[in-house]
Protein backbone atom coordinates (compact mmCIF):
# COMPACT_ATOMS: atom_id res chain seq x y z
CA UNK A 1 0.00 0.00 0.00
CA UNK A 2 2.00 3.31 -0.99
CA UNK A 3 -0.77 5.85 0.14
CA UNK A 4 -3.00 5.71 3.50
CA UNK A 5 -6.31 3.96 3.80
CA UNK A 6 -8.29 7.45 4.13
CA UNK A 7 -8.99 9.50 1.34
CA UNK A 8 -7.61 12.84 2.43
CA UNK A 9 -9.97 16.11 2.99
CA UNK A 10 -8.28 18.59 4.31
CA UNK A 11 -10.45 21.42 6.56
CA UNK A 12 -7.59 23.53 6.77
CA UNK A 13 -4.14 23.76 5.75
CA UNK A 14 -2.28 22.30 8.77
CA UNK A 15 -4.26 19.10 8.43
CA UNK A 16 -2.67 18.96 4.66
CA UNK A 17 0.71 19.77 6.09
CA UNK A 18 0.39 16.80 8.26
CA UNK A 19 -0.71 14.47 6.38
CA UNK A 20 2.00 15.06 3.57
CA UNK A 21 4.25 14.98 6.70
CA UNK A 22 3.41 11.45 7.43
CA UNK A 23 3.19 10.48 4.17
CA UNK A 24 6.78 11.94 3.72
CA UNK A 25 7.56 9.80 6.41
CA UNK A 26 6.06 6.73 5.25
CA UNK A 27 8.02 7.19 2.26
CA UNK A 28 11.31 7.66 4.17
CA UNK A 29 10.71 4.56 5.68
CA UNK A 30 10.04 5.88 8.77
CA UNK A 31 7.10 3.35 9.48
CA UNK A 32 4.87 0.88 7.34
CA UNK A 33 1.06 1.95 7.05
CA UNK A 34 0.17 -1.05 9.16
CA UNK A 35 2.48 0.37 11.78
CA UNK A 36 0.98 3.83 11.17
CA UNK A 37 -2.80 2.37 11.77
CA UNK A 38 -1.67 0.63 14.73
CA UNK A 39 0.16 4.15 15.99
CA UNK A 40 -3.02 5.74 15.32
CA UNK A 41 -5.11 3.34 16.92
CA UNK A 42 -3.32 3.58 20.24
CA UNK A 43 -5.24 6.51 21.06
CA UNK A 44 -8.23 6.75 18.96
CA UNK A 45 -9.78 5.04 15.95
CA UNK A 46 -10.77 8.34 13.96
CA UNK A 47 -7.93 7.88 11.06
CA UNK A 48 -8.93 11.25 9.23
CA UNK A 49 -8.89 13.52 12.48
CA UNK A 50 -5.58 15.28 11.74
CA UNK A 51 -4.90 16.31 15.03
CA UNK A 52 -5.01 13.22 15.59
CA UNK A 53 -2.76 12.24 12.91
CA UNK A 54 -0.41 15.18 14.34
CA UNK A 55 -0.15 13.94 18.08
CA UNK A 56 0.20 10.79 16.86
CA UNK A 57 3.39 11.82 14.46
CA UNK A 58 5.12 13.82 17.05
CA UNK A 59 4.54 10.55 19.53
CA UNK A 60 6.19 8.37 16.82
CA UNK A 61 9.40 10.21 15.99
CA UNK A 62 9.72 10.78 19.43
CA UNK A 63 9.56 7.59 20.48
CA UNK A 64 12.26 6.91 17.69
CA UNK A 65 14.49 9.08 19.16
CA UNK A 66 14.25 11.59 16.31
CA UNK A 67 12.92 14.52 18.23
CA UNK A 68 12.43 15.07 21.73
CA UNK A 69 8.84 16.88 23.48
CA UNK A 70 11.35 19.76 24.40
CA UNK A 71 12.87 20.06 21.32
CA UNK A 72 9.30 19.98 19.60
CA UNK A 73 7.96 22.95 22.41
CA UNK A 74 11.23 25.08 22.05
CA UNK A 75 10.54 25.06 18.43
CA UNK A 76 6.94 25.81 18.30
CA UNK A 77 7.42 28.90 20.63
CA UNK A 78 10.53 29.66 18.33
CA UNK A 79 8.00 30.13 15.32
CA UNK A 80 5.13 31.79 17.57
CA UNK A 81 7.74 34.58 18.00
CA UNK A 82 9.16 35.01 14.41
CA UNK A 83 5.49 34.97 13.37
CA UNK A 84 5.31 38.28 15.57
CA UNK A 85 8.19 40.00 14.41
CA UNK A 86 7.54 39.08 11.00
CA UNK A 87 5.09 41.68 9.28
CA UNK A 88 1.74 41.15 7.71
CA UNK A 89 2.49 39.62 4.19
CA UNK A 90 5.52 38.29 4.33
CA UNK A 91 6.62 34.79 4.81
CA UNK A 92 7.21 33.32 8.43
CA UNK A 93 10.60 32.29 8.74
CA UNK A 94 12.49 30.72 11.73
CA UNK A 95 15.28 32.91 10.91
CA UNK A 96 12.73 36.11 12.07
CA UNK A 97 12.94 34.88 15.22
CA UNK A 98 14.25 38.00 17.46
CA UNK A 99 14.65 35.20 20.55
CA UNK A 100 17.14 33.05 18.50
CA UNK B 1 -6.91 49.92 -1.83
CA UNK B 2 -6.16 48.88 -5.38
CA UNK B 3 -2.72 48.53 -6.57
CA UNK B 4 -2.22 49.67 -2.67
CA UNK B 5 0.94 47.75 -1.29
CA UNK B 6 1.56 49.01 2.02
CA UNK B 7 0.88 46.64 4.46
CA UNK B 8 1.13 48.54 7.07
CA UNK B 9 -1.65 51.04 6.81
CA UNK B 10 -4.39 50.34 5.31
CA UNK B 11 -7.04 52.56 5.99
CA UNK B 12 -10.21 50.61 5.60
CA UNK B 13 -13.78 51.89 6.05
CA UNK B 14 -14.77 50.88 9.87
CA UNK B 15 -11.36 49.67 10.71
CA UNK B 16 -10.93 49.27 14.40
CA UNK B 17 -7.36 49.92 15.02
CA UNK B 18 -7.95 48.58 18.57
CA UNK B 19 -7.70 45.55 16.72
CA UNK B 20 -5.54 46.22 13.85
CA UNK B 21 -2.32 44.14 13.76
CA UNK B 22 0.16 46.35 11.98
CA UNK B 23 3.62 45.02 12.82
CA UNK B 24 2.95 40.80 13.40
CA UNK B 25 1.34 37.75 11.88
CA UNK B 26 0.19 34.83 13.65
CA UNK B 27 -0.11 31.51 13.43
CA UNK B 28 -2.70 29.25 15.42
CA UNK B 29 -1.70 26.56 18.18
CA UNK B 30 -1.72 23.80 14.80
CA UNK B 31 -0.03 25.52 12.53
CA UNK B 32 2.69 26.46 15.08
CA UNK B 33 2.82 22.65 15.70
CA UNK B 34 3.13 21.66 12.34
CA UNK B 35 5.86 24.01 11.25
CA UNK B 36 7.68 23.28 14.46
CA UNK B 37 7.59 19.56 13.60
CA UNK B 38 8.59 20.01 9.66
CA UNK B 39 11.30 22.10 10.54
CA UNK B 40 12.88 19.64 12.70
CA UNK B 41 12.32 16.90 10.63
CA UNK B 42 13.74 19.14 7.19
CA UNK B 43 17.02 19.72 9.54
CA UNK B 44 17.61 16.51 10.41
CA UNK B 45 16.52 15.47 6.59
CA UNK B 46 13.96 12.96 7.38
CA UNK B 47 11.97 14.85 4.59
CA UNK B 48 12.74 17.06 2.05
CA UNK B 49 10.83 20.53 1.73
CA UNK B 50 10.07 20.26 -2.35
CA UNK B 51 8.67 17.07 -2.04
CA UNK B 52 6.34 17.66 0.69
CA UNK B 53 4.71 20.73 -1.51
CA UNK B 54 4.54 18.54 -4.08
CA UNK B 55 2.23 16.18 -2.06
CA UNK B 56 0.12 18.94 -0.80
CA UNK B 57 0.09 19.91 -4.72
CA UNK B 58 -1.63 16.70 -5.45
CA UNK B 59 -4.22 16.53 -2.85
CA UNK B 60 -4.94 20.54 -2.57
CA UNK B 61 -7.79 20.53 -4.87
CA UNK B 62 -9.50 17.77 -2.84
CA UNK B 63 -10.35 20.06 0.23
CA UNK B 64 -13.69 19.23 1.12
CA UNK B 65 -16.39 21.31 -0.95
CA UNK B 66 -15.39 24.45 -2.15
CA UNK B 67 -17.66 26.43 0.04
CA UNK B 68 -17.09 29.57 -2.42
CA UNK B 69 -17.86 27.80 -5.63
CA UNK B 70 -21.97 27.70 -4.13
CA UNK B 71 -21.88 31.20 -3.35
CA UNK B 72 -20.69 32.23 -6.34
CA UNK B 73 -23.19 30.12 -7.79
CA UNK B 74 -26.10 32.02 -5.74
CA UNK B 75 -24.94 35.00 -6.51
CA UNK B 76 -25.46 34.35 -10.33
CA UNK B 77 -28.62 32.95 -10.18
CA UNK B 78 -30.08 35.53 -7.63
CA UNK B 79 -29.40 39.19 -7.64
CA UNK B 80 -30.74 40.06 -4.63
CA UNK B 81 -28.39 37.93 -2.55
CA UNK B 82 -25.25 38.80 -5.08
CA UNK B 83 -26.14 42.61 -3.92
CA UNK B 84 -26.04 41.46 -0.47
CA UNK B 85 -23.10 39.69 -0.95
CA UNK B 86 -21.09 42.76 -2.66
CA UNK B 87 -22.35 44.52 0.82
CA UNK B 88 -21.28 42.41 3.32
CA UNK B 89 -19.93 38.81 2.37
CA UNK B 90 -19.52 37.76 5.46
CA UNK B 91 -23.24 38.11 6.50
CA UNK B 92 -24.49 36.70 2.99
CA UNK B 93 -21.98 33.58 3.11
CA UNK B 94 -23.59 33.11 6.73
CA UNK B 95 -26.77 32.60 5.05
CA UNK B 96 -25.49 29.47 2.92
CA UNK B 97 -23.21 28.71 6.41
CA UNK B 98 -20.42 29.16 4.79
CA UNK B 99 -17.67 30.82 6.75
CA UNK B 100 -14.94 30.90 8.80
CA UNK B 101 -13.74 31.14 12.42
CA UNK B 102 -14.92 34.67 14.15
CA UNK B 103 -13.53 37.97 13.76
CA UNK B 104 -12.62 37.83 9.74
CA UNK B 105 -14.38 39.89 7.49
CA UNK B 106 -14.68 38.49 3.51
CA UNK B 107 -15.11 41.24 1.20
CA UNK B 108 -16.02 40.07 -2.70
CA UNK B 109 -15.14 41.52 -5.66
CA UNK B 110 -16.86 41.63 -8.65
CA UNK B 111 -15.09 41.02 -11.70
CA UNK B 112 -16.77 42.67 -14.73
CA UNK B 113 -16.25 43.51 -18.43
CA UNK B 114 -14.30 46.70 -17.37
CA UNK B 115 -12.51 45.12 -14.14
CA UNK B 116 -10.91 41.88 -13.12
CA UNK B 117 -9.82 41.09 -9.42
CA UNK B 118 -6.63 39.53 -8.28
CA UNK B 119 -5.87 38.66 -4.92
CA UNK B 120 -2.37 38.16 -3.29
CA UNK B 121 -1.26 36.95 -0.06
CA UNK B 122 -2.25 33.79 1.81
CA UNK B 123 1.23 33.41 2.89
CA UNK B 124 0.16 33.46 6.61
CA UNK B 125 -3.61 32.72 8.56
CA UNK B 126 -4.88 34.94 6.33
CA UNK B 127 -6.45 32.79 3.29
CA UNK B 128 -9.97 32.38 3.49
CA UNK B 129 -9.35 28.92 3.44
CA UNK B 130 -13.16 27.79 4.79
CA UNK B 131 -14.37 29.41 1.56
CA UNK B 132 -11.72 28.81 -1.14
CA UNK B 133 -10.38 25.56 0.22
CA UNK B 134 -6.46 25.16 0.40
CA UNK B 135 -4.41 27.60 -0.79
CA UNK B 136 -2.46 26.48 -3.96
CA UNK B 137 1.23 25.94 -3.23
CA UNK B 138 2.41 28.84 -5.69
CA UNK B 139 0.06 31.27 -4.02
CA UNK B 140 2.34 31.28 -0.64
CA UNK B 141 5.48 31.94 -2.79
CA UNK B 142 6.97 35.24 -2.70
CA UNK B 143 7.67 35.49 -6.39
CA UNK B 144 3.88 34.92 -7.40
CA UNK B 145 2.72 37.61 -4.65
CA UNK B 146 5.55 40.12 -5.43
CA UNK B 147 5.25 39.65 -9.22
CA UNK B 148 1.15 40.11 -8.93
CA UNK B 149 1.51 43.55 -7.83
CA UNK B 150 4.22 44.75 -10.30
CA UNK B 151 2.76 42.33 -13.55
CA UNK B 152 -0.72 41.42 -12.48
CA UNK B 153 -1.34 40.72 -16.69
CA UNK B 154 2.19 38.83 -16.71
CA UNK B 155 1.32 36.63 -13.77
CA UNK B 156 -2.34 36.08 -15.22
CA UNK B 157 -0.74 35.33 -18.84
CA UNK B 158 1.15 32.67 -16.84
CA UNK B 159 -2.08 30.89 -15.96
CA UNK B 160 -2.96 31.12 -19.61
CA UNK B 161 -5.83 33.46 -18.22
CA UNK B 162 -5.56 36.49 -20.77
CA UNK B 163 -8.15 39.47 -20.31
CA UNK B 164 -8.64 41.72 -23.18
CA UNK B 165 -6.44 45.07 -22.86
CA UNK B 166 -9.31 47.26 -21.83
CA UNK B 167 -9.90 45.34 -18.74
CA UNK B 168 -7.95 47.05 -15.47
CA UNK B 169 -6.83 44.51 -13.29
CA UNK B 170 -7.21 45.53 -9.56
CA UNK B 171 -5.31 43.60 -7.06
CA UNK B 172 -6.38 43.22 -3.44
CA UNK B 173 -4.14 42.20 -0.53
CA UNK B 174 -5.66 40.59 2.41
CA UNK B 175 -5.38 42.53 6.41
CA UNK B 176 -5.29 40.28 9.61
CA UNK B 177 -9.19 41.19 9.62
CA UNK B 178 -9.92 42.02 5.67
CA UNK B 179 -10.02 38.88 3.44
CA UNK B 180 -11.22 38.88 0.05
CA UNK B 181 -12.81 36.35 -2.60
CA UNK B 182 -13.59 37.04 -6.17
CA UNK B 183 -17.00 36.87 -7.96
CA UNK B 184 -16.33 36.25 -11.77
CA UNK B 185 -18.14 36.85 -14.69
CA UNK B 186 -20.81 33.73 -14.86
CA UNK B 187 -19.90 31.98 -18.73
CA UNK B 188 -21.76 32.80 -21.49
CA UNK B 189 -24.00 29.63 -22.39
CA UNK B 190 -25.01 28.62 -19.13
CA UNK B 191 -28.78 29.98 -18.91
CA UNK B 192 -29.89 26.23 -18.61
CA UNK B 193 -27.87 25.63 -15.93
CA UNK B 194 -28.90 24.84 -12.63
CA UNK B 195 -27.35 26.09 -9.37
CA UNK B 196 -25.67 23.08 -8.90
CA UNK B 197 -24.44 22.65 -12.01
CA UNK B 198 -23.24 26.30 -12.03
CA UNK B 199 -21.02 25.88 -9.03
CA UNK B 200 -19.40 23.00 -10.90
CA UNK B 201 -17.73 25.47 -13.03
CA UNK B 202 -16.44 27.71 -10.33
CA UNK B 203 -12.85 26.63 -9.96
CA UNK B 204 -10.98 27.96 -6.94
CA UNK B 205 -8.45 29.87 -9.51
CA UNK B 206 -11.39 31.94 -10.41
CA UNK B 207 -11.96 33.22 -6.93
CA UNK B 208 -8.63 34.22 -6.18
CA UNK B 209 -8.60 35.81 -10.05
CA UNK B 210 -5.84 33.87 -11.71
CA UNK B 211 -8.43 31.96 -13.60
CA UNK B 212 -12.15 32.36 -15.10
CA UNK B 213 -14.70 29.47 -14.22
CA UNK B 214 -14.85 26.62 -16.63
CA UNK B 215 -17.25 26.63 -19.85
CA UNK B 216 -20.12 24.35 -19.50
CA UNK B 217 -18.38 22.27 -22.66
CA UNK B 218 -15.16 22.30 -20.79
CA UNK B 219 -17.10 20.83 -17.51
CA UNK B 220 -15.60 20.81 -14.51
CA UNK B 221 -12.29 21.08 -13.73
CA UNK B 222 -10.43 20.00 -11.15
Amino acid sequence: MSRPPEPPVFAAPWEAQTFALVVSLHDAGLFTWSEWAAALGRSGHRTTDYALWLETIEALIAERGLTSEAALDERRAAFARAAAATPHGQPILLENDPGA
Amino acid sequence: MAQDHDHHHHAHPGDDHAHDHPHGSELSPMELRVRALESILVEKGYIDPAALDTLIETYETKVGPHNGARVVARAWVDPAFKARLLADGSAAMRELEVGGRGGEHMVVVENTPEEHNLVVCTLCSCYPWPVLGLPPVWYKAPPYRSRAVIDPRGVLAEFGTVLPAETRIRVWDSTAELRYMVLPMRPPGTDHLDEAALADLVTRDSMIGTGLPSSPDQGARA
